[in-house]
């Protein structure tokens, strides 16, 4: 990937870490743990490679992004608030009453594309997207976004097992694996492990990305996904969940709870500073 | 006595997919292995690339409806009801109710009236659990023609639609050249003053056998199709109330959360008149020949003009 632009995804990703927090901030609520896991995946597809238009968010050709894990909805939203959706100061009222961002993607929101946020359930819609893009013979893309505790749902399984028997190449599967859920290690909860076994034997064609934060590595992993048919595509990018925040780092805590004022002022002075370092 | 044509409204639902195929080009149906006894395997026959088998796995299917509404396709989902609205029923409140999506879900084997397969398929419980989802419309077809007339509504409006069709095949009650569904709208199929019993689904037609049965004893028994629970048509109930003092309703479902519930949640609250609930009542069934069942469990004109002297 060329210097400049894997400087400027740098820094959108660390400007979507940003509007994570702020949104949780004042809340008082959210998910940052696993919202900032997906800062490098959510800049990537909107920046580097998905076919979207702020104008017309509904425009019938546009690639679409279902958030299965819809809790990371805050860096959906950071996203689609830098790629000009919306505004980023609706990013204050997250969860709050009236407010556009509710707590989990509604379709209602502009850019985004399928209400989700019940675990498992979102890769089904995408694989009904991915379909009608085949009996349309539509151009479009289709991805959606996993979490590895997510794939303990049995309908993911279903889904999965849908889109390899109806050939959808148009789909891609990002299960980001940071290793943590809400009650601990993957692998000590209730181990969904190994996942990229299940899915080549479900019929995907599966590539791994040992480092979710390096965007020449994402980069690779979708270009070899574009060149697959007659197959959907998994990719399992290792994350560290809380990336970006010291002190969430890797840390199960911060999987469901909202930094308050101290933390959230330390944490967006780590991130001026990585954006800083990058402008230099 | 003429002989009666009679159709189980599962038949209707396949015919009508398929003699709508043409008309409605996003028309798309998809199936959970059932398609042989749901019917869709008729439309299926004839389109072939427009119908999509999803296995075993009903929770997938209503998020592929979803994705294909969010498409602009118009899919209709079909199992049994006990599968479609009960297992599959949080894929259907989060997926398709609340981003309010464009899929229709035919659900067939509804109710006791499924038999000898018992109370795991017995489905009394769909009405309640679908009528509940904001924006869920609910639609009971009586006969074949009206099951009909209420596949291609649900095509025309914008929005989920819960249709809940049978496997007991039922008398053709209505005539084809004649009836309009109206959405949302009952129908008044007998007029009377004394009794109004409100009618859904293939006890319609035992509904009318009582009433009939009621003149010839000098009650006068209004009789009200119910095909549309939700919406529901408040007017039609209120005046019913209004002028008929009392309401029985009939439904092969429990009588928590179905017809009965409806009606009786509407008089409560805009013209309160005693009610009294024909259904199932808070147990499950078990095997039998159909046409036993319900009368077992109440499900016929003799229970309904039993219940009706009761009150009167």
């Amino acid at each position: 990937m060329d210097e400049m632009i894997r400087k400027k995804l740098q820094a959108i990703a660390c400007r979507v870490r940003m509007g994570v927090l702020t949104g949780t901030f004042h809340a008082k609520s959210g998910h940052p743990g696993g919202s900032l896991s997906i800062a490098e995946l959510v800049t990537y597809l909107y920046f580097a490679r998905m076919h979207v238009d702020p104008k017309q968010p509904d425009m019938p050709d546009r690639d679409r992004l279902v958030l299965s894990k819809g809790h990371c909805a805050p860096a959906l939203y950071a996203a689609l608030a830098e790629r000009g959706f919306f505004p980023p100061s609706e990013l204050e009222h997250l969860r709050q009453i009236g407010a556009m961002l509710q707590g989990h993607p509604c379709i209602q929101t502009p850019g985004v594309d399928m209400s989700s946020g019940s675990l498992g359930q979102g890769i089904s819609a995408a694989c009904g997207m991915a379909l009608a893009g085949k009996l349309n013979h539509a151009p479009y893309h289709v991805y959606a976004i996993l979490g590895d505790g997510e794939v303990e749902e049995g309908q993911v399984w279903e889904a999965a097992m849908f889109a390899a028997h109806y050939q959808l190449d148009n789909l891609t599967a990002i299960v980001d694996i940071n290793g943590l859920q809400i009650d601990g290690r993957i692998t000590e909860v209730c181990s969904p492990e190994p996942i990229d076994e299940k899915f080549r034997a479900f019929g995907w064609h599966v590539i791994c990305v040992d480092d979710a934060h390096d965007f020449d590595k994402l980069d690779a992993a979708f270009k070899e996904a574009e060149t697959i048919t007659g197959k959907p595509v998994a990719i399992l990018q290792r994350s560290i969940k809380g990336k970006g925040v010291s002190f969430m780092e890797d840390q199960v805590s911060w999987h469901g709870s909202a930094p308050n004022a101290e933390q959230y002022a330390q944490a967006m002075d780590e991130l001026n500073a990585a954006l800083a370092a990058l402008e230099v | 006595m003429a002989e009666v044509t009679k159709k189980a409204t599962r038949e209707s639902y396949g015919e009508a997919l398929t003699a709508l195929a043409e008309q409605y080009p996003e028309l798309v149906v998809l199936d959970a292995d059932l398609a042989a006894a749901t019917k869709t395997g008729i439309f299926k026959k004839a389109y072939p690339e427009r119908f999509f088998d999803c296995g075993i796995a009903e929770e997938n299917m209503m998020g592929v409806a979803a994705g294909l509404a969010a498409s602009g396709m118009i899919p209709f989902a079909s199992s049994f009801a006990m599968f479609a609205a009960g297992r599959a029923y949080e894929i259907v409140r989060n997926s398709i109710g609340y981003p309010h999506l464009n899929v229709k879900i035919g659900a067939t084997h509804a109710g006791i009236s499924v038999g000898e397969d018992g109370a795991t398929h017995q489905c009394n419980e769909d009405i309640a659990l679908m009528r509940t989802i904001p924006g869920m419309t609910v639609i009971v077809p009586c006969d074949d023609v009206e099951a009909k007339a209420a596949v291609e509504a649900a095509i025309r409006y914008n929005g989920p639609v819960y249709l809940r069709f049978g496997r007991l095949a039922v008398p053709v009650l209505n005539d084809p050249e004649t009836y309009q569904f109206t959405w949302g709208k009952g129908v008044t199929l007998r007029e009377g003053n004394d009794v109004t019993i409100a009618a859904t689904g293939l006890m319609v037609c035992e509904a009318v056998e009582a009433a009939k049965t009621l003149a010839g004893e000098g009650i006068s028994v209004r009789v009200l199709n119910i095909h549309t629970i939700k919406p529901l048509d408040e007017e039609l109930i209120c005046q019913a109330a209004r002028e008929t003092g009392k309401i029985v309703t009939v439904e092969e479902h429990s009588i928590i959360g179905g017809l009965g519930s409806a009606v009786a949640e509407c008089v409560a609250e805009h013209c309160p008149v005693p009610v009294k609930k024909i259904g199932i009542r808070d147990e499950f069934g078990h095997s039998g020949p159909a046409v036993a069942l319900l009368k077992e469990f109440g499900l016929c004109a003799e229970n309904i003009v039993r219940t009706v002297r009761s009150i009167m």
